[in-house]
């Protein structure tokens, strides 16, 4: 018996119509965990290296998580994995919500999808029966829309959707695919589009099995009241209505202007009133009692809901206030596009205006102000009208096909992708590493358990660690209690560093959890309910496996450096691993260069930043060596 | 004499405080899965959140009776200018819907209150509501009061009866239902 798994994939084949279930491998698990680890392998063994990401053998795949409707609160996020047209690269995104769980209790652990439909479709799984239906009704609906359309022509309010909108439907490369008020960003939405894939609709009435049963239960409950109870752990900016740190350094506009002492007290409270004039109520995911979704209902608009950062992208773009947010937010949230990229590409088309890159000719009938350039612009992309048919293939690749000078005003990517508008001082190593190196794309899929600042006091870095139970090793309490300047600190300190917060992620994102009580949030305090210490038990009680520390950690190495071999097999390469050049005002390139060098060698990469075959075969990556030898990626070792 | 006393069991349920997170449907599944917790299913789970995100609409609803057929029409309530159907609030296990209908089995299910040995503090779904959207009341009452109170329900209902039938006739049938039962 498969425990905590299905041990079943629903393949589909979108272009001849087939639908199987196919069982997977037993020990699969075990070395690759589920969601992003075991699509890793999927992609790497199906999807040659010259594939083309519109290609209808380019795949796009759904996953569980391997703890995904256990009873472990807080495992719910859903990953979705392909290669993107804007970076050529793996895709990797996440979306809470419910779909994953219903998934699994339809009985599969993932959907992989390959092929492209003849026109729009939507598939239909209701447990064994699995339907790909004709979706041309669709047409243009709102992602929440087709959700709710789709519940009334099943007849089943319990049916758990993902879709697209009219940007996924065009292939605009900041296509999300969204999930009642959740959304899955970062190059996702364009490939079920490409697809002609509407939406997936999913109920499940199975039972997923648990390995030791009143221990696990034991265990989860006990995770669950903690997290009720803590503030330690969730989305503290649902409530937190002090929002200075966002808009007092963030850069607003296209990641250029920073308004140090924007925020104030008239601001705060203002706001305050219209958020809470406006919210419905706060939501949560499947079996998770933090509620960090606000959902708002703006007159004449949609319900939208927002967490986090995801608030002020839009007006920090335009200019503007939170109730530009709102406005745009639920029209953007029905289009389906990302809303950390999307308000960059928008204000980055502004900027080329304003320098004579584009002019007047290239936005017919543009507003003047510039909420109503925003709304004329999100309509023009999403439609792929006129200039929008340039700017819908984000910043980097729009920027090339204007030229004219339009690639200097490309500043803030990194791997040709949107990165957060942060500009800061002073460098800070760690994060120089995890921007360079990083393959989730965005920051906050990276950065998250070791804190971003020291704390000022001797007292306060005490306190700090005494209570810190999420450290992998007691070295990282010494390196905090003697870390006081941010950018002075040991190379040595600095790989470690790196390294934790990448493991948290990639664990997270192979067995479910969410990083808001995981690895994205002991940055902020030392108390969340998962960490390397628990999670390893967590595996055993629901799977049966054994595991540990140091096995699971080797999970994380195997499964972060597949990743690493699927991208270097479709040309990352050193020189790509470059943060924005303006992220930071003082900057030394020799010094960068000899961090990164330390790091590829810590991970056992070469100075190229691709796996070494010692490296690969400790990892039992033997077949990525030889695939990479083959290709002439790797040089061939030595004959014995 | 000290009046004999029952337990009457209560779980109030405050909509406004649902987040619509399930962890209730959860948990009621994994305890009455055999072995206790070595399964989840919500769709076996005594309790359902109905929820629809685009009309704010967050209702847990208990496993109440079965009922052999489903309601010929249903009423439309709208409460703080959000409407609901009658269905959202409705306990019973049906066959015009999939609630409360053992998957495998096509049984119906009822909350037991998570009836244990020893007995549980609180029901299990009420242990898991972080929001207090669902909380568990446990009241003594006596329980003379009580056969009092079902005695005139069952005055009330003969009475009727025989304002519409005749006492002759209702006498007549309760024998026939005695003797039968015999």
């Amino acid at each position: 018996m498969r425990y905590a798994e299905t041990g079943y994939n629903l393949e589909i084949d979108l272009s001849s119509g087939s639908i199987a279930k196919v069982p997977t491998a037993p020990d699969l698990a075990e070395a690759y965990l589920g969601g992003q680890g075991s699509a890793a392998k999927l992609l790497w063994e199906r999807v040659p290296p010259d594939t083309d990401p519109f290609s209808p053998d380019n795949l796009l795949i759904f996953s569980t998580g391997l703890l995904h409707g256990t009873p472990f609160p807080a495992c719910n996020r859903t990953v979705v994995n392909t290669f993107s047209p804007q970076t050529n690269l793996m895709s990797h995104s996440l979306f809470g919500g419910f779909f994953g769980p219903e998934l699994k209790y339809a009985g599969y652990d993932k959907i992989v999808i390959r092929g492209k439909a003849p026109d729009l479709v939507y598939l239909y799984i209701h447990d064994d029966k699995v339907e790909i239906r004709d979706a041309t009704h669709l047409r243009g609906k709102g992602t929440t829309e087709t959700g709710d359309l789709l519940k009334q022509e099943l007849k089943d309010k319990r049916v758990q959707v993902a879709a697209i909108g009219l940007a996924g439907e065009n292939r605009v490369y900041m296509a999300s695919i969204d999930h009642n008020h959740a959304s899955a960003a970062r190059g996702v939405g364009v490939i079920m589009g490409d697809k002609r894939l509407k939406a997936i609709a999913v109920r499940g009435t199975k039972s997923v099995n648990v390995a030791r049963p009143a221990e696990l239960f034991e265990m989860s409950h006990k995770i669950h009241t903690k997290m009720a109870e803590s503030s330690g752990c969730g989305d503290w900016m649902a409530v937190d209505e002090d929002d200075s740190f966002h808009h007092n350094h963030f850069a607003w506009g296209n990641a250029r202007t920073r308004r140090p002492g924007y925020w104030n007290a008239e601001l705060q409270e203002r706001w305050t009133k219209l958020k809470y004039d406006h919210m419905d109520r706060q939501t949560g995911c499947y079996n998770c009692p933090k509620k960090c979704r606000n959902v708002i209902s703006w007159p004449g608009r949609q319900r939208f809901g927002y967490k986090c950062y995801g608030k002020d992208t839009y007006h920090m773009a335009a200019f503007l206030e939170l109730d530009f947010s709102y406005d745009i937010l639920a029209v953007a949230q029905e289009y389906g596009v990302d809303s950390y990229s999307t308000p960059q590409v928008i204000a980055f088309a502004l900027e080329l205006l304003e320098a004579g890159i584009l002019t007047d000719k290239d936005f017919p009938g543009m507003p003047a102000d510039s909420a109503g350039r925003f709304f004329y612009l999100l309509e023009k992309i999403v439609r792929r009208e006129g200039i929008g048919d340039i700017l819908a293939d984000s910043v980097s690749q729009a920027a090339k096909r204007i030229g004219n000078g339009a690639e200097a005003f490309d500043h803030n990517t990194t791997k040709k992708f949107e990165q957060l508008p942060i500009k800061l001082g002073k460098l800070n190593p760690a994060y120089f590493l995890m921007i360079a190196t990083g393959e989730k794309m965005s920051i906050t899929q990276i950065e998250g358990s070791f804190p971003q600042d020291p704390l000022p006091t001797e007292e306060q870095r005490q306190e700090f660690v005494d209570k810190w139970e999420a450290v992998p090793d007691q070295k990282f309490k010494e390196y905090f209690l003697n870390w006081k300047k941010r950018n002075d600190i040991s190379d040595e300190a600095t790989c470690d560093i790196v390294d934790w917060n990448e493991a948290m992620h990639y664990i997270d994102d192979s067995l479910g959890f969410c990083g808001f009580v995981s690895s994205f949030r002991g940055q902020f305090g030392g108390d969340v309910p998962y960490h390397i210490n628990n999670i390893p038990q967590a595996i055993a009680l629901a799977t049966g496996f054994e595991m540990d520390k140091p096995k699971l950690w080797k999970n994380f190495q195997r499964i972060r450096t597949l990743i690493r071999a699927v991208n270097v097999r479709r040309g990352l390469r050193r020189k790509d691993e470059r943060p924005p050049e303006d992220h930071w005002a003082v900057r030394d390139e020799n010094y960068e260069q000899q961090l990164l060098s330390k790091y590829y060698n810590f991970k056992g990469w070469n100075s190229d930043g691709i796996p070494t075959r010692a490296t690969l075969e400790q990892l039992d990556l033997a077949y990525v060596a030889d695939d990479l030898e083959q290709r002439g990626i790797l040089d061939k070792a030595e004959a014995p | 004499m000290k009046p004999a006393m029952k337990i009457e069991q209560e779980i109030l349920i405050d909509v406004d405080k649902c987040t619509g997170c399930r962890a209730c449907e959860m948990a009621c599944s994994a305890f009455h899965s055999l072995p206790k917790f070595s399964s989840i299913n919500p769709a076996k789970a005594r309790i359902r959140v109905v929820s629809d995100e685009i009309r704010d609409e967050y209702v847990p609803v208990f496993a109440g009776n079965h009922t052999k057929s489903g309601c010929d029409g249903r009423h439309v309530y709208t409460l703080d200018g959000k409407t609901y159907s009658e269905c959202s609030f409705c306990r019973a296990s049906c066959p015009t819907r999939d609630f409360f209908i053992e998957p495998d089995s096509g049984l119906p299910l009822k909350c037991d209150m998570c009836e244990s040995t020893p007995a549980l503090e609180k029901p299990w779904c009420v242990q898991v509501c972080g929001e207090e959207a669902l909380t568990y009341k446990r009241t003594e009452v006596p329980r003379e009061q009580a056969t009092q109170e079902v005695s005139g329900e069952i005055e009330a209902s003969l009475q009727a009866l025989m304002k519409q039938h005749g006492m002759e006739a209702v006498i007549h049938h309760l024998k026939e239902m005695a003797n039968k039962d015999r």
